[in-house]
């Protein structure tokens, strides 16, 4: 796998030369100035406030990467013709792609690192001058660890959007994975209620229908506990590993379609 | 002996048009033996299957049928791209690079060790003549620049056998040269190189054998001074200040005699003219010579013969039972 380390350490240098984590500093100036602001406007709330705002943009922020970074990891080396020198060296085209999506994952762990680093700077801030009696009303405490979970979910979601990205990339154009990509990642939030269609529906063939996109669009949803953590419900380990383990079988499906397609490709 | 490269009956078809896609054959039936230590010019005109052929031997495409290997192994070996080297066409490489992160990757991806890398980056680069540029990004190179960094990557390892595609392309005259005694300088060394011109001029200064393809199809193949092509037709002359009587002498013998600007003449003799013969008995009438040029059909010309003779030069038909 020496191979697909050294794309995915490319993949990763490029990521900074190409200027993707610019966007932190907005994320910092987005989540300062709106903590300024809401400790203004708001009395008691501003804590939940801020965790919603900074769960939602780190999810935000990191989709702009899994789909824009995701979309033009294959199809720009394949359009720019940059294979063709690499695929003659000792190179497998499986260790290509899975090099790919791990330097893009490398990417978007280092910058949800630093996202979620400053969003505890901020919430640390926040809570510093607020009494104990006051903190204690809250509904979870400002430096709430369960908040890690959270973003390891946004994580998740963010590594199969990436892998979608990838699969389509692997065989369409830029543009054309970027409305697939977008088109999946749109039913997929929505995706958990077509496993209920039977209730608001009597074909049998719709239901049926209906079931079998369940099972093959991701069901984003369950990555969504952002409500949950920042109103101090507890968000299960179990809950998390299953969720994990879901992720891990689709990106792994994701990953194999992508290597049987861009294995057999011609480079016209 | 093993052969270097060979290639069996190695054809490809590409499907054209949206709604019904229709096979067009890109290379029909292209069998070559390459020995080791050859080094082979694989000729033709603009869109002949020179890199179709290429782009198979390294996987970049896979054959319809037929089958080829390099060092005795099939193509698709990881084991034998340790051991090749390749220049694509126009290359591109990722511009945000510098030359020697460039080499830097591939070197990686070889496997080479750290002080192998630190070794070998720098000495490529300076054989290639790449010198302060190299630190600069790939996108400020000049398309020669770049030519010369595809050529740097393609021999980084040391390879047994190289692919060029159209290796003189973009390169000024001091980079021709320079690119042709690189390629001297491998042979020599005993590395086989396979490589795809459309100049006939490179293949006559490099090549021991030569596989001429037209239209997706072998025209012909062999060792550069048997292809009967190629052999001398007659000589050209150009003579200044030749007296008028020297002249009349060697009409006979001249297959044409042409004023041209000055007092200049063409003087064009049979292959059996003798010309070092003329030019003494012209030097010796008080004529001056310019130039002596061996007469030969031009590599174009050989295409539309060999073409003709191949049958109505229409691209070959793909063959019953293919895949439609």
């Amino acid at each position: 796998m020496n191979a697909a380390r050294c794309v995915a350490t490319a993949v990763f240098r490029e990521s900074v030369r190409d200027r993707v984590f610019y966007n932190l500093v907005l994320f910092a100036v987005l989540l300062i100035g709106a903590s300024i602001l809401i400790g203004q406007l708001t009395a008691g709330q501003d804590v939940k406030i801020i965790k919603d705002l900074g769960l939602a943009a780190t999810s935000l922020f990191g989709l702009f990467i899994a789909i824009f970074v995701g979309i033009n990891l294959v199809s720009k080396e394949v359009d720019r013709r940059s294979v063709y020198p690499l695929f003659a060296k000792p190179i497998r085209r499986s260790e290509f792609i899975v090099g790919k999506y791990a330097g893009l994952l490398l990417t978007l762990l280092a910058n949800m690192a630093v996202m979620t680093a400053a969003l505890y700077v901020v919430l640390f801030f926040l809570a510093r001058g607020v009494p104990a009696d006051v903190q204690g009303a809250w509904d979870a405490p400002a430096l709430d660890p369960a908040l890690l979970k959270a973003l390891a979910l946004i994580y998740l979601h963010l590594a199969i959007v990436t892998a979608v990205a990838l699969f389509f990339s692997s065989y369409s154009s830029p543009m054309l994975s970027a409305v697939f990509t977008l088109g999946v990642y749109l039913v997929g939030q929505f995706n958990a209620d077509l496993k209920h269609f039977d209730r608001i529906v009597d074909s049998p063939a719709a239901i049926a229908i209906a079931r079998a996109c369940y099972y093959v669009l991701p069901d984003f949803a369950r990555f969504d506990v952002k409500l949950a953590v920042v109103h101090g419900i507890a968000v299960p380990g179990s809950y998390v590993a299953a969720t994990a383990g879901y992720a891990a079988l689709y990106i792994g499906a994701l990953l194999c379609g992508a290597i049987v397609i861009f294995s057999r490709r011609d480079f016209k | 002996m093993t052969s270097a490269i060979r290639t069996r009956e190695l054809s490809k078809d590409y499907f054209v048009g949206f709604w019904r896609p229709r096979p067009y054959r890109a290379l029909d039936r292209i069998t070559i033996d390459v020995a080791p230590g050859d080094v082979f010019g694989f000729l033709g005109p603009n869109g002949a299957g020179k890199t179709t052929t290429l782009k198979l031997l390294m996987q970049l495409v896979f054959p319809t049928s037929g089958e080829a290997e390099i060092l005795g192994r099939p193509v698709g070996d990881i084991a034998v791209r340790r051991r090749i080297g390749y220049l694509p066409e126009n290359p591109y490489f990722y511009d945000h690079l510098t030359a020697e992160e460039l080499l830097e990757y591939y070197g990686r991806l070889f496997g080479m060790p750290p002080a192998d890398r630190r070794r070998r980056i720098p000495a490529t680069l300076d054989r290639l003549g790449i010198g302060a540029e190299r630190r600069m990004p790939l996108r400020k190179y000049s398309k020669g620049m770049l030519q010369r960094v595809g050529i740097a990557q393609a021999i980084l390892n040391d390879p047994d056998v190289l692919f060029l595609d159209e290796p003189m392309s973009g390169l000024d005259p001091l980079g021709r040269r320079d690119v042709r005694a690189l390629m001297l300088e491998l042979r020599d060394q005993g590395r086989t190189i396979f490589f795809s011109s459309h100049i006939l001029s490179d293949a006559e200064a490099l090549c021991s054998r030569v596989a001429i393809v037209a239209k997706g199809r072998l025209a012909a193949a062999g060792a550069l001074a048997e292809l009967r092509e190629f052999a001398v037709q007659g000589w050209e002359l150009v003579m200044a200040g030749v007296p008028p009587a020297a002249l009349e002498r060697l009409r006979p013998r001249a297959r044409r005699i042409l004023a041209i600007a000055g007092d200049r003449y063409v003087i064009e003799l049979p292959p059996d003219g003798r010309p070092e013969e003329t030019l003494r008995e012209l030097a010796a009438a008080g004529a001056t010579t310019v130039s002596l040029n061996p007469l030969r059909e031009t590599l174009e010309d050989v295409f539309v013969r060999r073409v003709a003779e191949m049958g109505e030069g229409a691209r070959a038909p793909r063959p019953e039972g293919a895949a439609s």
